[in-house]
């Protein structure tokens, strides 16, 4: 790891501050990406502004109509929350699914949508389930916010401080692992939402996206039958050693079609 | 029966300090005012060094920093091939040189540029990325058939067409033969997946110089430091015996890949007198896999000739197998005589012939890793064996029965040099069938395809040489040191016990199975009993611990010094109790006068022999302190059938194993929980390679599976519980009756899982590893091609 | 260099390290104590698994700065004494260990399942322990010790 400068500010205001005053900083949250990248030297910030001394960051909040989820709220804080999973259990379930335990005990949700890994859990959810997210500077719509392969709607500096999922009328989330490191090669979040169905896959592609199709099928007939003949091009998909692009845009079928089966029940 | 003795489940002793965090590896040693090294590598998996300027490194701060150049001006020799292979003509195998730091080229991603040492590790890291290191990147060799055809680039100039040794075994003409005359020939191309061992444990080391004395300390993660101390002083650094210590502490596993001598460990002990302090390196994960020696590799063409009833006449085999770029410690031994002996495997083939060609590359170095040769020949033997069935319309178990070996027929000499001492094949194969219920298969196959899912049998039987070496048989076969071990039993005069061995225990429980033998022979409590290993400043000598050698080898050295001690102390005792040494008997730790009440327990002769205040001095010396070296009369034949059986999940390709059944034939076995345990451990790392695990190399020579996010190591929500038996044959010429456990699950289960996996697709020829996207593949293959 | 201070197995302990200086590296050289692991570089094999505040987390993916003031409990402050815990003894029971490299880091893996599931099923157990890697024991033992240490310790019956 190369040597960095480490600040632990108390408000979001002194976080920017310190942020926008440095040469290259990284906020910190659950450090679970950033850290490993920094050990193996492939980042290496001037600055770290750690932001879990920032205590309006954390805590989950349940209305009627949503869950909040506060951007240092950790993997864990959200898989082993009964009102969480009472409200929106594919959400649940999802973040029980990243990375292992011990991971989930540090890692956050602002963390991982911020960072954007096109193979991360997280950004299934946010679209999929229709979110908004919340920085300290607007609201992003969760449909807006990931714009790339660790790309996303922030401006240099803008910190996520919340995210607020709709509580869907059903939904789940079915994810294909890749065995080595557990990240999704395909991960497809299905919803039956307010605003309509929605089908959103992370790990196949750049960055997390829908499928149009799917959603039309499931809005007239939510059953596994309905999207089993939507194909998903392979065309604009990952491919690596682990799955090749046509593998992947089989499991999106695959992993939709068990998601609806899951979501109905 | 002793309750700690031969046989007992005991609780290992060295538990205690690993469950509590007192362990003490090679990592956890700091010597005061060490400094720390990091190791630059090479980016590039084939270039020349046109430049390399440690100028800005030194001047921020470096301890040192030290190039190929110093090696050499230093007269530091390169890292020596303990095993020397003769081609097919008698001339020997080409051996480049392979130097500790690269001199003016690079031949591996990994290989070493320059040693960076400085106050820290981060430090030392800093610094490294100011070297200034021009390369001239140049083409790379990766593949090893590639590496063999013409115009490939040349890993080293001195060898031709990349070729290490073209070497064979067994007589070609009678297997011609047999196939001239068969009624049915099983062909077969199979890649044996190259792996990386990862012992959790990152490889460690640490030099250590001591001015006043002149005497050199190397810690390091090693299975066997004497090997380590006779190879780094005699060979490399030219370093005597008596001024070079070697310490292997708790080892964090090795499966093999800590057999070899390293070029960081005779780095950190040279450099540590260079720079005058301490040198302490520690791998990381990312770096273990660029440096750590690998496994398998082989690419093999096997052909069966059958005759009408399905017997076997005849069997052949080619194989081409990576070396990688220079030739590690024991490499050369694998694909030969560690291999092609097994070719045989448990059948009565009358006629078998191989041929192995070695290649090198610009890969890491290949070398043994847990079975090393004898899990890749299971693997084309039972693979062949299971695809001959299929196309002949033969029940798998039952061609296997057909052509096994029978109990009868022991000692049996195969075609391809090995006599198999003893062993019940069709034994193992009935009891395993039994536990798996092979019969029930049809019903669970029904009640899976049920739920749309696909479900296979696999069976695999193997035969493993082990128990390494008989040094006679080594020697003729290329080995450049004997394979023998040493045993001193050191009796206190209280009586307590300290063993000194020459295995080293890295996970194997020796400070456990060790002691249960005193036990049972001397009778003193385990507790009385310690077992000392991993130092040549204490051992007499060792070749340490890999084949499945230490119980075989050095548990017999044991035994036989057990059995000095107790000869000596009847000497004593016939003295103390006045009676002619031939009346003396010794049983459950007492020497008794035969047909008197007279008796002398162990512990009062122990302090006699320490306190001899009248022992006749021409007869009888003080003392109770002996030592054995043991060189086995032939190898040792572990054997035994795994069957496992899958669900296929045909939507995704997944494999779930549902069962996996072991039945294997140890011979005695000391504690059957360590045993147990060795073969759960053997069976993971066979069902790693088989569904996951691999090391792949892009085109440029760049290792696409670096780090765990890629490289897919076992999980234990991979496997069910598995159902392990054993079937006791003593082995019949060494004391103990013991035949080794250590690489047995490792080369038995590879190919029962493929051969499920093959079974439950019907599509023959999945390859290693079957992960989901190749058996998904593999399924939507076979059905487009039934549709056609 | 900033000054860490911690309460490590209920002792009060501090020490000077670097900001880059991560938590393993702090309780292995700082504090010497060396019975927490690292087995590898991308968060994964779960070696260095100790308690930060109650909660298990891998201490080689945490900054020494950032466990500032925090509770620690490594695998020197599992047993009471000379008196080991019942999952230690689980462990040497059922051979739950062979190199003992990733032992300690399995230990407080299992032992934060069992605080959340007191009588976990095997598939959990194993779905648990993916954030653990071993290499000697193929998970049969270490599965087997964690089912009894969950008897042993009242849970499971």
């Amino acid at each position: 790891m190369y040597a960095f400068k480490y600040h632990k500010p108390s408000s979001i205001e002194d976080a920017a501050k310190v942020f926008s005053g440095a040469d290259d900083a990284r906020y910190l949250s659950g450090g679970h990406t950033l850290l490993p990248s920094m050990k193996l030297r492939l980042a290496g910030p001037s600055d770290i502004v750690d932001l879990s001394g920032i205590a309006g960051l954390k805590g989950i909040k349940v209305e009627a109509d949503k869950v909040t989820i506060g951007a240092g709220t950790r993997h864990n804080d959200v898989a082993l929350s009964a009102e969480v999973r009472a409200a929106i259990p594919a959400l649940a379930d999802l973040a029980g699914g990243i990375g292992d335990f011990q991971v989930r005990n540090r890692g956050t949700i602002g963390g991982s949508i911020a960072n954007a890994d096109p193979s991360a859990d997280y950004p299934a959810a946010v679209v999929g389930l229709g979110a908004t997210v919340h920085t300290n500077k607007r609201t992003i719509a969760g449909d807006d916010f990931f714009t790339g392969m660790f790309e996303t709607a922030l401006e240099d500096g803008e910190i996520v401080t919340a995210v607020s999922f709709p509580r869907p009328k059903r939904a789940a989330y079915m994810k294909f692992p890749n065995p080595a490191s557990r990240y999704a090669v395909v991960g497809v979040m299905v919803a039956e939402t307010a605003s309509g169905m929605r089908v959103a896959v992370t790990g196949a592609a750049a960055s997390v996206f829908r499928v149009a199709e799917m959603e039309q099928a499931l809005a007239s007939n939510f059953s596994p039958d309905a999207i089993a003949g939507v194909a998903v091009p392979a065309d604009n998909l990952n491919s690596d050693i682990h799955a090749a692009a046509d593998y992947r845009a089989h499991l999106v079928g695959v992993m939709a079609k068990r998601a609806v089966a899951k979501a109905a029940g | 029966m002793n309750e700690n003795g031969i046989g007992a489940r005991v609780r290992r002793k060295e538990d205690k300090r690993f469950i509590t965090g007192r362990g003490n590896y090679t990592d956890d040693i700091n010597r005061h005012g060490q400094t720390h090294a990091v190791f630059l590598r090479s980016p590039h998996a084939h270039a020349r060094i046109v430049s390399i300027d440690t100028k800005a490194a030194m001047a921020a701060g470096a301890v040192a920093v030290l190039t190929g150049k110093d090696v050499a001006d230093a007269g530091i020799n390169g890292l020596p091939c303990g095993w020397l292979i003769h081609n097919k003509d008698g001339s020997p195998m080409k051996e480049p040189g392979h130097p500790v730091i690269a001199l003016d080229r690079v031949r591996h991603v990994g290989d070493i540029v320059a040693m960076v040492i400085a106050e820290s590790k981060n430090q030392a890291k800093d610094l490294a990325e100011l070297v200034e290191v021009d390369y001239e990147v140049l083409p790379a060799a990766v593949n090893a058939v590639e590496a063999l055809k013409p115009g490939a680039p040349q890993v080293h100039d001195d060898v031709e067409g990349n070729l290490c040794y073209d070497w064979h075994l067994g007589e070609k003409d009678p297997v011609d033969a047999a196939f001239a005359q068969a009624a049915h020939v099983t062909k077969l191309d199979v890649y044996n997946n190259r792996l990386a061992p990862n012992a959790m444990e990152p490889r460690a080391a640490i030099g250590e110089y001591d001015r006043a004395t002149g005497e050199h300390t190397l810690y390091t993660t090693s299975q066997n430091p004497h090997v380590i101390r006779l190879l780094m002083g005699a060979f490399v650094l030219g370093l005597p015996e008596h001024k070079l210590r070697v310490v292997s502490p708790d080892v964090g596993g090795g499966f093999g890949s800590k057999i070899f001598h390293y070029a960081e460990e005779a780095a950190v002990t040279w450099a540590a007198k260079v720079v005058g302090r301490p040198i302490k390196w520690n791998s990381d994960r990312s770096e273990a896999f660029i440096s750590d020696a690998q496994g398998r590799d082989h690419h093999t063409h096997a052909e069966l000739a059958l005759d009408n009833d399905g017997k076997f006449l005849g069997f052949r085999v080619s194989t081409t197998a990576n070396m990688g770029a220079y030739l590690s410690t024991f490499s050369t031994s694998i694909p030969t005589y560690l291999y092609a002996t097994l070719l045989a495997g448990l059948y009565a083939t009358p006629a078998i012939y191989a041929e192995v060609k070695a290649a090198f590359t610009n890969t890491v170095p290949v070398d043994a890793y847990r079975g090393a040769g004898r899990p890749e020949a299971c693997f084309v033997v039972e693979s062949i064996v299971d695809k001959a069935a299929r196309e002949t319309g033969r029940d798998p178990a039952a061609l296997r029965k057909l052509n096994l070996i029978p109990a009868s027929a022991m000692p049996y000499q195969t075609p391809v040099a090995l006599q198999y001492d003893s062993g019940d094949f069709v034994k193992n194969i009935d009891d395993a069938l039994k536990v798996i219920d092979y019969d029930g298969f049809p019903a669970r196959c029904d009640a899976s395809k049920k739920k749309g899912m696909l479900r296979g049998i696999g069976l695999s039987s193997y035969i493993e040489a082990c128990g390494i070496a008989p040094s006679t048989v080594a020697g003729a076969l290329g080995a450049r040191a004997g394979l023998y071990e040493s045993a001193e039993v050191r009796v206190h005069p209280t009586g307590s016990v300290t063993v000194f061995t020459g295995s080293h225990s890295h996970g194997q429980g020796h400070e456990t199975t060790f002691a249960q033998i005193v036990c049972e022979r001397l009778g003193v409590p385990i507790e009385n009993v310690e077992v000392v290993h991993g130092d040549t400043g204490k051992i007499p000598f060792g070749m340490g611990t890999y084949g499945s050698r230490s119980l075989a080898v050095g548990g017999v050295a044991l035994h036989n010094s057990l059995e000095k001690v107790i000869a000596k102390g009847r000497k004593i005792a016939a003295h103390m109790m006045e009676a002619a040494e031939t009346d003396v008997e010794f049983k459950d730790g007492h020497y008794r006068v035969a047909g008197t009440d007279k008796e002398l327990a162990f512990g009062a002769i122990a302090l006699q022999a320490y306190v001899p205040h009248n022992f006749p001095h021409d007869e009888l010396e003080p003392g109770l302190d002996e030592t054995s070296f043991y060189d086995p009369k032939n190898f040792t034949y572990p054997n035994g059938c795994h069957i496992c059986e899958v669900e296929i999940d045909p939507d995704t390709g997944v494999t779930r194993i549902e069962r996996f059944v072991a039945v294997d034939d140890f011979g005695n076995i000391i504690n059957p929980m360590i045993v147990e345990g060795q073969v759960h451990g053997g069976i993971m790392q066979g069902i790693g390679q088989a569904l996951c695990e691999d090391c792949i190399y892009d085109e440029s020579g760049q290792l696409l599976t670096g780090s765990y996010m890629d490289y897919c190591m076992p999980k234990a929500d991979m496997v069910p519980f598995y159902e392990v038996g054993t079937n006791v044959v003593p082995c019949t010429h060494n004391a103990l009756g013991v035949k080794g456990a250590g690489e047995a699950g490792t080369i038995g289960a590879a190919a029962a899982v493929i051969n499920a996996i093959r079974h439950a697709t019907g599509v023959g020829d999945i390859q290693m590893p079957a992960t989901s996207q190749r058996v998904w593949q593999a399924i939507n293959a076979s059905a487009a091609q039934a549709a056609e | 260099m900033p000054t860490v201070s911690m309460t490590v197995n209920g002792r009060k302990m501090s020490g000077e390290c670097e900001e880059r200086t991560l938590l393993v590296s702090f309780l292995r050289e700082t504090l010497g104590l060396t019975g927490t692991h690292v087995g590898c570089d991308t968060s994964q094999c779960g070696a260095c698994c100790v308690h930060v505040n109650g909660d298990s987390v891998k201490s080689c993916t945490l900054l020494a700065v950032q466990a500032d003031g925090a509770e620690i409990t490594t695998i020197e402050g599992v047993a009471n004494g000379e008196e080991l815990h019942a999952i230690q003894e689980a462990f040497r029971d059922n051979h739950g260990l062979q190199c003992g490299f990733c032992t300690p880091g399995m230990i407080m893996s299992a032992l934060d399942l069992l605080k959340h599931n007191a009588n976990p099923s095997e598939t959990e157990i194993r779905h648990h322990l993916e954030g653990n890697l071993c290499r000697c024991t193929g998970y049969h033992n270490i599965v087997k010790s964690i089912q009894a240490a969950a008897v042993a310790m009242g849970g499971a019956s």
